[in-house]
């Protein structure tokens, strides 16, 4: 009656040389190709260095300028833009200007990657029951799998740096972005929809001329949550080697210098804020067609 | 414009996974219970046969689940049929291609839509290029064109509003803008005027009646309203479970119901406007002392009030070019107000006629 109370596992050699087995196997894939797929990744390095140096290199009065004419452009409201420059300037009062610019231009690159894979994977999954039934488990793993297990594979074969830490944070950020995609246009109106095809659109005018607009309010959405996820991703990605708010947070933690872990994580939160406001208030004004009812 | 007509053949629609396979079981007699019941198939269409003709008005009626609104997908194939074929001119629209459908739903087809169907994310005349702008037609010429159908329609000044601004009859306004916009021969109203309120409902029929005279496109009209059907329809046709029960022009279905379904439909219709002296009128012209004379074409109440006021008992029927063509007499008139109502005593009907006399100013 023993098995009752102990779980019948697998035997222990057995266990150690699976184990073992895979380890082995990534290693020789590591040794293998790591350098090739190196290579493959070095667009991503010089658009994530060009990224930097560009937020870096401008004279923040002019970074700041620039800020509040986007958040004046996308929502059209004093009291955001205000908001955003004053926290802007405490960030920066508070010495923490060349962080925060090396995380703004690392979410920037991230929230991009994001959207040129999330909005086609998006799209192919609401025209195909079977895609979404593959892909649904898959974000499902990549938003729940504790993102240092895979930041394993990720730094074996490419080491610790900025793209490593932008691949981290895309597996992370990137399952709402295809999600709401694909929820945005299964959402469409069938009538609309109808109407589209009786006029004889092509399945390419539908979506241009239908499903995305009438989706955009969602996919915006989208795009607001994966910038949420990615900068709370930035902790986690500094333990790797990205540069940034993150690290002076890893050296709080580590030292227990209460006050620098507050600052940097504040200044996380305030630009949280200022990207969620923003992209808000756009996607609240995509709608505006929907808001003025006949009386 | 040369309009084609739309010859619908044996037409079976059947929803289910294995529609085929029960084409023949219905042809041999399965009903339309049985079938759902035992093998879980909806019965949509069974043997359609009718004939649209080329530039008038062909309403099909019935109450809803009567399949009108699958019937009406069958013509431009929003809906494939499980069987039997709808020929346009000489080629049938259920073998095209999925190229040769989207030109033939492009060029020949325009559809107004019972919810609408319009874009929200569009203003109104960026709703009525719409069917051009995928054509690929040039934005300067789709948007005159455009305007064109806008102010026709009666919605001028209206051409930056978003639908959500306008109210039901002036959206489907925007829908009948938008497929005229089109310039198709043949226009497909899915029920477009259920869905608003009767005083607008009228209206848009009579927008719908005075293009019409100009157009001459070949209309298909669905509807469940039999005021509608009769005041539109060049001709009608019934649909029930599925099957066409009657067809014919409007005076066929009032005075001939062809069975006790049509029959209780008719019973509330003022016969008196719908019926056109043509359809009562008997060939000869012997009868007409009075001298007076009718154009084909006039409503029976129309004709009864000229009777009357001219204290007549009969009248001529003239043609369009002053021809003769037949006479009625004010009791022929009267007996088809009053129809023969099965199993009503004949002593009734003079009783009936001298109430509706009386009631004639």
């Amino acid at each position: 009656m023993d098995w009752l109370w102990k779980f019948p596992s697998m035997d222990e050699d057995m266990l150690r040389a699976l184990k073992k087995s895979v380890d082995e196997g990534f290693r020789a894939f590591t040794r293998g190709y790591g350098s090739g797929i190196e290579n493959l990744f070095s667009p991503l390095q010089s658009f994530l260095i060009w990224a930097e140096r560009l937020m870096t290199g401008m004279p923040w009065p002019l970074v700041i300028a620039l800020i509040g004419a986007i958040a004046w452009l996308a929502t059209r409201s004093w009291r955001i833009v205000i908001g955003c420059i004053v926290t802007l300037l405490l960030i920066g009062y508070f010495d923490m200007w060349e962080d925060t610019m090396k995380t703004v231009s690392m979410i920037f690159v991230c929230t991009v990657l994001s959207i040129a894979i999330g909005i086609p994977i998006g799209i192919a999954m609401s025209r195909s029951d079977r895609l979404q039934r593959i892909v649904n488990p898959i974000l499902d793993v990549m938003q729940t799998m504790p993102s240092f297990v895979y930041l394993i594979p990720v730094v074996m074969l490419l080491g610790i740096g900025r793209v490593p830490g932008v691949i981290a944070v895309v597996i992370y950020a990137l399952p709402p972005m295809i999600r709401l995609t694909n929820l945005g246009i299964r959402m469409v109106d069938r009538d609309v929809l109808e109407a589209a095809d009786a006029f004889g659109s092509s399945s390419w005018q539908k979506l241009r001329n239908v499903q995305l607009p009438l989706a955009l309010p969602t996919i915006m959405a989208g795009i607001n949550q994966t910038i949420m996820m990615a900068l709370a991703m930035v902790v986690i990605a500094s333990m790797i080697g990205v540069q940034g708010l993150g690290q002076p947070v890893l050296k709080a933690i580590a030292n227990q210098y209460f006050t620098l872990g507050v600052f940097n994580g504040l200044a996380i939160v305030g630009i949280a804020i200022i990207f969620d406001r923003i992209s808000q208030a756009y996607g609240l004004r995509l709608q505006k067609h929907r808001e003025v009812v006949h009386g | 414009m040369v309009s084609q007509s739309i010859n619908i053949r044996n037409l079976y629609k059947i929803f289910g996974p294995r529609a085929r396979d029960f084409v023949e079981p219905v042809m041999r007699g399965m009903s339309k219970t049985e079938l759902n019941r035992e093998h879980g198939h909806v019965l949509g269409l069974k043997d359609i046969n009718i004939t649209i003709p080329g530039g008038g008005i062909t309403v099909i009626m019935g109450l809803s689940g009567s399949g009108k609104s699958t019937l009406i997908r069958h013509i431009n194939r929003l809906i494939d049929p499980t069987s039997g074929e709808v020929r346009y001119g000489d080629v049938d629209v259920c073998r095209m291609d999925k190229e040769q459908l989207r030109q033939f739903r492009q060029k020949k087809t325009a559809m107004v839509f019972q919810k609408f169907g319009l874009l929200p994310h569009r203003n109104v005349l960026q709703n009525a290029v719409y069917g051009l702008e995928i054509q690929g037609v040039g934005k300067g010429d789709r948007e005159e064109r455009a305007q064109h159908w806008i102010k026709r329609v009666g919605l001028e000044g209206f051409s930056n509003h978003y639908p959500n601004q306008l109210s039901g009859g002036m959206q489907q306004r925007v829908g009948l803008a938008r497929a005229l916009t089109n310039d198709a021969e043949i226009l497909l109203m899915d029920e477009a005027y259920s869905a608003l309120d009767p005083l607008i409902r009228v209206d848009m029929q009579t927008v719908l009646l005075d293009l019409q005279k100009e157009l001459k496109k070949t209309v298909v009209f669905i509807t469940h309203d039999l005021d509608e059907a009769l005041r539109l329809g060049d001709r009608i046709a019934i649909l029930r479970d599925g099957e066409v029960i009657q067809q014919g022009t409007a005076a066929d279905i009032v005075l001939r119901p062809a069975d006790e379904y049509i029959t209780a439909f008719v019973k509330e219709v003022n016969r008196a406007r719908v019926i056109q002296v043509d359809a009562v009128m008997s060939p000869t012209s012997a009868l007409t002392k009075s001298g007076l004379r009718i154009p084909a074409g006039t409503a029976v109440e129309e004709a009864l009030r000229q009777l009357s006021a001219a204290n007549a008992s009969a009248a001529a029927v003239v043609s369009g070019d002053g021809q003769e063509i037949g006479s009625v007499s004010m009791s022929e008139l009267i007996r088809c107000l009053v129809g023969h109502e099965p199993g009503t005593p004949q002593a009734a009907a003079p009783a009936t006629a001298a109430k509706a006399m009386s009631a004639i100013p």
